[in-house]
């Protein structure tokens, strides 16, 4: 048998899970989209590598886009989490950075994943320079441990002040806690994030355990059933900085995949419009629970040192910078106490899933769809239904909404979409205008599998150029697992003033870091173009608490004097001018390797000949506007490069709808892309 | 006219320019009280007037309310002189430009086809600037020249060139040169940075799009305030609160509202408060319109931050009093006055509308500075604000350890600072039975405690609440009292004045400890259900003993 040559990435969302199959030998392309099963999303996501045809065996990577870390923080359902502190500072997680939720406003609870009464302490103490003034004592660790078990902790974190200093009393503290927790989900600041500011570094240590046990026993799981059905290829999972890290890492640092799902689509968005010479993009995911936004303004998505989940929930990892709604096909709609129609944020999921699928009475917006014609109920998306029950649609949205508001059905359903369109557009504004990006000069790039019916109307709502619909809109986050780059990071607290700064032991750990990179990247059996590594170093004039990242020229022999340059022009470039005689420091190391994954020539994906009469289906009813239209209805893989379709319309493809509104038309680009922009 | 869109576009855009001079003075600042703290803020301001025209989101609240009194008082001396683009001016006063001494406020005019488009405004809190007190919070001060030293709007930048002579004024004249230099560049750059980017704007929309946009948000701002005032019951509603003591005389001193609704119009006559005091615990009259606007916001949230919002609001502030003070008049410790303040604000409205306050919140800010030579004889000043716990409120508990209402300041780490200075904290936590009962209890307070490391240092503290406790608000009762307590001899002893100490020496080894009150309680206590009570003393939020004294419990059905 040949070498294993299919690289799969897969997208578990909450109701559909996204395949994407990339065959490097043959350079064959594939898709698939199945249904999530909640529980075990394992399940889902082999059923959907069966579906796609590659046998196990000739599976060479497994790159995982996961939500399992990401709902356990939204849902507060991570485990039940212990934390030991130094004597004295059991409440640094609880007392956050002494903030609260808003400027304006003084109302506000906090909550913290691991309550008071899981919050222990042990007498050490390291002082800021580095030196023990306490040593921990092993004994007191276990005893402690035992208190924390007893109180049902399943999970533990360890946070000791000045850790990142001098790391002897937590690796102690952490030696003694392995030797009588009975399972592996242990956490220290020092191996979670060995920087200065005790709450940041608590709060993303904690957070951490919080998440390992759910997300480690998710991963082990799954590959294990992987392994049993012959798969030998590595299992990768995205990072929420876009990055790929092995399994094993993924279970032991779970806090770094607190965004992996959506970071995979943006960086699919980023590549896909790139390429079809879209540099200013803002992407919509939209899937059955949620619409994820984030903008990519010249071509790059925007970065942020760290993130806050929800209030008090900081985690300190880089992380693209995405803003999450509670808006999509499987949200809720009905009347709320005030007579108020809403929409959201309760979602119906995939079980028991919109009203059409037969099983649940709350209509949805994709109800609204369905009944408005414009989802297809012979053709739905996932492939589980052999048809969708209108009918069952139209009972849910008038008894809900229709028969309280006064509306028929055709007009309640066009009131549900209408408010579902103005909470997206609300998260398109709110990272666009609101951040002061004119909305005229960006596209909006919906994907998921719902983005598609909503794409018109979000770009007249929010003033929007026009949009660009992907080719596979439902695997664009899959697509994203396929091209994203591995990527380790090492951090390394340095904190010496630069005139005393060991360049040459710099050096050292920068070599032996960069090869260690290169050995877990070596050792992946993964298909890389190139490794490459990249050295920051953290630095501030001498009194500053706020440093500048300042790249290492990866060129020449380090010096003082090339570290000095490289820190002024840096400055320089981010704030204008220099302090004149006032010393430098460098606090803080960082490397990443990256390997860089062959990027996927998206052409391949385009159509080939074809012509529009021949994508032509059918037609059929369609409502806009409180009236019906005789829309055309295409499918979408069909039609052929430079086809112009004018509204109204609807192109159908198996994992997404778009819909073409009566004022709009459809254009194919040279990559199988759909812009859709207004009737000149 | 100007569409809605482009509207809404315009003010992300502004706000986004005051915000982003935030960030560059937050990230190149020296002293952590702007680095870590956030204790300055950025804005844009009215070419003729002054008033406020935008402000970032992140800066300090009660600099929105003040920042327009000084752009005015530098309008002002900038008349008696030559103006020209990249001029920039600097000062301190804290009777025309508000607040204290330790704020410097640079202020930059905008100059657009020639004359001046708007200013553009950077205020900071420097870390010493001279006077008997490092940090400057001196409160026995009973002149300001004892808390600083004093500038009046001046030139620090003649038409785009630095004035190297007023830096090295201002450097000879503090504790901390080298921060002061690092401080004062950064303001500088974030000035620079907001003409750029308001430049951008301007090449973008047209200058007189700009000015439309500035019109039209301070038109709403004044309109959605109208519409929250008469949403209240016209009437008068009264409130009255205490200072501990102005650290020269330990006797009270009242604040007192008298609120009058009349229609869409607010009254807020503060005729029944205190005299001019002795000590530093004055302010000018700006500082307290100021300290009324923050009030204000707090309530009715979604109002533009504009000088539209005070449009519809009329005060009267007997002059001289506490509240309107004048030169020499000492007006160091001018957060704790401000947040008292507040606090009648929040009282007198709980009468008018209750479901829309909450208690008190901790009502001081505990500036605490530790000053000393290290080994080599460098000078060090560790200077910081405490936190405590906010108000419970009509949704529920109050916050513990929050911040003040007129700040968004976080507390620097406490690594930062043992990183920085010669001390060790031995406690930062919770303080339990410090929030105040009520239905929704207040946020508790914290213990913060450390040793000194080095030979020997001096201790000042500015704080207040020591003598009358955060008030609770609809039947909720007081937060617990400010406490601090310094070892003298074997004993541990608490400062006369309750919160104001100077000329406390303690040695190596040797620890200060700082209880923080918690916040005012909301409704009735005695309807607080019995899971929420035994829910605190599971968490050790409250002891046994408080909880029979508070709530007529102690968890275990006694």
């Amino acid at each position: 048998m040949s070498r294993p040559s299919v690289v799969v990435g897969v997208d578990v969302g909450g109701t559909f899970t996204d395949l994407f199959f990339c065959d490097e030998a043959s350079g064959r392309l594939g898709t698939r989209k199945v249904t999530s099963t909640h529980g075990d999303q394992s399940i889902g996501f082999l059923d959907g590598i069966v579906a796609g045809g590659h046998p196990f065996a000739t599976l060479a990577a497994i790159v995982h886009g996961t939500t399992v870390g990401t709902n356990a923080l939204l849902e507060r359902k991570g485990a039940r989490t212990g934390l030991i502190t130094t004597a004295g500072f059991a409440d640094v997680l609880e007392m956050r950075r002494r903030d609260r939720r808003q400027t304006w406003g003084l109302w506000g609870e906090f909550v913290p994943v691991v309550p008071r009464d899981l919050r222990l302490e042990v007498a050490e103490r390291t002082l800021s320079d580095g030196s023990i003034r306490t040593p921990v004592d092993p004994q007191e660790v276990k005893r402690v441990a035992t208190v924390l078990r007893e109180r049902g902790a399943d999970s533990v974190a360890i946070v000791f002040i000045n850790a990142y200093a001098n790391a002897a009393n937590e690796c102690a503290a952490l030696a003694a806690l392995r030797e009588v927790w009975p399972n592996q989900h242990v956490s220290a600041s020092c191996e979670i994030l060995p920087e200065i500011r005790e709450f940041e570094r608590a709060s993303t240590t904690a957070l951490n355990a919080y998440l390992q046990p759910v997300v480690a026993s998710y991963l082990a799981v799954l590959d294990g059933r992987l392994k049993e059905r012959g798969s030998e290829g590595q299992l990768l999972i995205v990072q929420s900085n876009g990055g790929v890290m092995p399994v094993d890492i993924a279970a032991r640092l779970p806090v770094r995949t607190a965004l992996s799902g959506p970071a995979a689509g943006v960086m699919a968005a980023a590549h896909i419009a790139g390429s079809a010479g879209f540099l200013n993009i803002i992407t919509g995911d939209m899937g059955g629970t949620s619409f994820d936004v984030a903008l990519i303004a010249g071509g790059r998505s925007v970065l942020a040192a760290q993130t806050t989940i929800d209030f008090g929930l900081v985690v300190r990892t880089p992380m693209i910078e995405i803003t999450t709604i509670g808006a999509g096909g499987g949200s809720i709609a009905g009347m709320d106490r005030g007579g108020l129609l809403r929409v959201g944020p309760k979602s119906a999921g995939s079980d028991p899933g919109p009203a059409c699928y037969g099983k649940g009475a709350e209509p949805t917006v994709t109800d609204a769809n369905l009944v408005l014609g414009r989802i297809n109920a012979e053709r739905p998306i996932g492939g589980k239904l052999s048809r969708l029950d209108v009918a069952a649609a139209r009972r849910a949205i008038d008894a809900r909404v229709g028969t309280p508001l006064g509306l028929d059905t055709f007009a309640a359903a066009e009131a549900i979409l209408r408010v579902a369109n103005s909470h997206m557009a609300g998260a398109i504004r709110l990272v666009s205008i609101e951040r002061g990006h004119d909305p005229k000069r960006f596209s909006l790039m919906p994907f998921g599998g719902a983005g598609g019916l909503h794409a018109g109307a979000l770009i007249k709502a929010v003033g929007l150029a026009s949009a660009l619909l992907p080719r596979y809109p439902g695997v664009t986050s899959a697509l994203g697992c396929v091209i994203a780059d591995m990527r380790h990071d090492f951090v390394h607290t340095v904190n010496r003033p630069l005139d005393a700064l060991d360049v040459e032991g710099l050096q050292r750990v920068i070599g032996e870091a960069a090869r260690d990179g290169r050995g877990l990247l070596e050792r992946s059996g993964v298909t890389l173009e190139g490794i490459g590594t990249y050295v920051e170093l953290d630095m501030s004039y001498i009194g500053q608490t706020h440093t500048v990242a300042v790249s290492l020229p990866d060129d020449g022999p380090l010096t003082s004097q090339a570290i000095q340059a490289a820190f002024e022009a840096a400055y320089r470039q981010t704030f204008g001018r220099l302090l004149e005689n006032v010393p430098m420091r460098v606090l803080t190391l960082r490397i990443a390797v990256i390997g860089r994954r062959p990027k996927l020539d998206l052409r391949r994906l385009r159509p080939e000949g074809g012509s529009v009469v021949e994508a032509q289906t059918g037609e059929r009813e369609v409502w806009f506007e409180g009236r019906p239209w005789l829309a055309r209805i295409f499918d979408r893989l069909s039609l052929p490069v430079g086809a112009e379709i004018v509204g109204p319309a609807i192109l159908e493809q198996p994992d997404a709808t778009t819909v073409v509104d009566p004022d709009l038309v459809a254009r194919v680009d040279g990559f199988g892309n759909v812009i859709l922009g207004r009737k000149p | 006219m100007i569409d809605a869109v482009t509207l809404a576009v315009l003010k992300g855009r502004l706000e986004q320019i005051a915000d982003e001079m935030d960030a560059t003075l937050f990230r190149t600042a020296f002293n952590p009280i702007i680095a870590e703290a956030h204790d300055a803020s950025h804005g844009l301001y009215d070419a003729e007037t002054g008033d406020t025209l935008v402000q970032g989101k992140s800066g300090l609240p009660i600099f929105v309310g003040v920042m327009a009194f000084a752009v005015r008082a530098t309008i002002a001396k900038a008349g008696r002189g030559t103006l020209v683009d990249g001029d920039v001016f600097i000062f301190n006063d804290p009777y025309d430009g508000g607040t204290h001494l330790s704020d410097f406020k640079l202020v930059r005019p905008y100059f657009h086809d020639g004359r001046v488009f708007c200013w553009l405004a950077s205020v900071g809190h420097w870390h010493d600037v001279g006077g008997n007190v490092p940090g400057n919070y001196n409160p026995v001060a009973s002149e300001s020249y004892q808390e600083g030293v004093h500038i009046p709007p001046v030139k620090l930048v003649d038409a785009g060139r630095l004035n190297d002579d007023i830096v090295e004024i201002l450097s000879c004249n503090s504790r901390q040169p080298t921060s002061l230099y690092g401080d004062l560049n950064g303001q500088v750059n974030a000035l620079d940075l907001g003409a750029k980017r308001l430049g951008e704007l301007i090449a973008e929309y047209g200058a007189e799009t700009i000015a439309t946009a500035f019109a039209e948000l301070r038109a709403m701002a004044a309109r959605l305030m109208r519409a929250h005032i008469r949403d209240l019951p016209d009437g008068t509603y009264s409130a009255e609160d205490f200072l501990d003591n102005d650290g020269i005389a330990d006797r009270p001193l009242r604040i007192a509202l008298d609120l009058t609704v009349t229609g869409d119009r607010l009254t807020m006559d503060f005729s029944r408060s205190a005299a001019p005091c002795a000590g530093p615990v004055n302010i000018a009259r700006s500082t307290a319109i100021a300290s009324c606007y923050v009030a204000l916001k707090h309530v009715f949230r979604d109002v533009p931050a504009n000088a539209g919002c005070l449009e519809p609001v009329d005060f009267v502030i007997p002059e001289p009093s506490i509240l309107a003070a004048r030169a020499p008049k000492p007006v160091g410790g001018y957060t704790e006055t401000i947040l008292r303040v507040i606090d009648v604000v929040f009282q007198a409205l709980a009468h008018a509308a209750p479901d829309r306050v909450n208690g008190c919140a901790y009502g001081t800010i505990n500036a605490l500075s530790l000053a000393g030579h290290r080994r080599d004889g460098r000078r060090w000043v560790m200077f910081s604000f405490f936190g405590g716990g906010l108000g419970g409120n009509p949704e529920g508990d109050g916050l513990n350890h929050g911040n003040a209402p007129i700040s968004t300041a976080t507390i620097p780490p406490l690594e930062i600072l043992e990183a920085a200075y010669p001390v060790m904290f031995t406690h930062w936590a919770l303080r339990p039975d410090s929030g105040g009962p009520g239905r929704h209890r207040g946020g508790l307070g914290a213990v913060y405690e450390l040793e000194l490391l080095e030979e020997q240092a001096d201790i000042f503290l500015f704080g207040e609440r020591g003598r009358f406790a955060p008030p609770g608000v609809v039947g909720g009762r007081p937060g617990a009292l400010n406490r601090f307590t310094y070892p003298e001899g074997s004993a541990l002893k608490s400062p006369p004045m309750a919160s104001k100490m100077v000329g406390l020496s303690i040695t190596r080894g040797q620890r200060l400890r700082l209880e923080t009150p918690g916040g005012g309680g909301y409704g009735d206590p005695r309807q607080r259900p019995a899971e929420a009570v035994r829910r605190d003393l599971r968490l050790g939020y409250l002891t046994p003993e408080a909880a029979k004294r508070d709530y007529g419990t102690d968890g275990n059905g006694s």
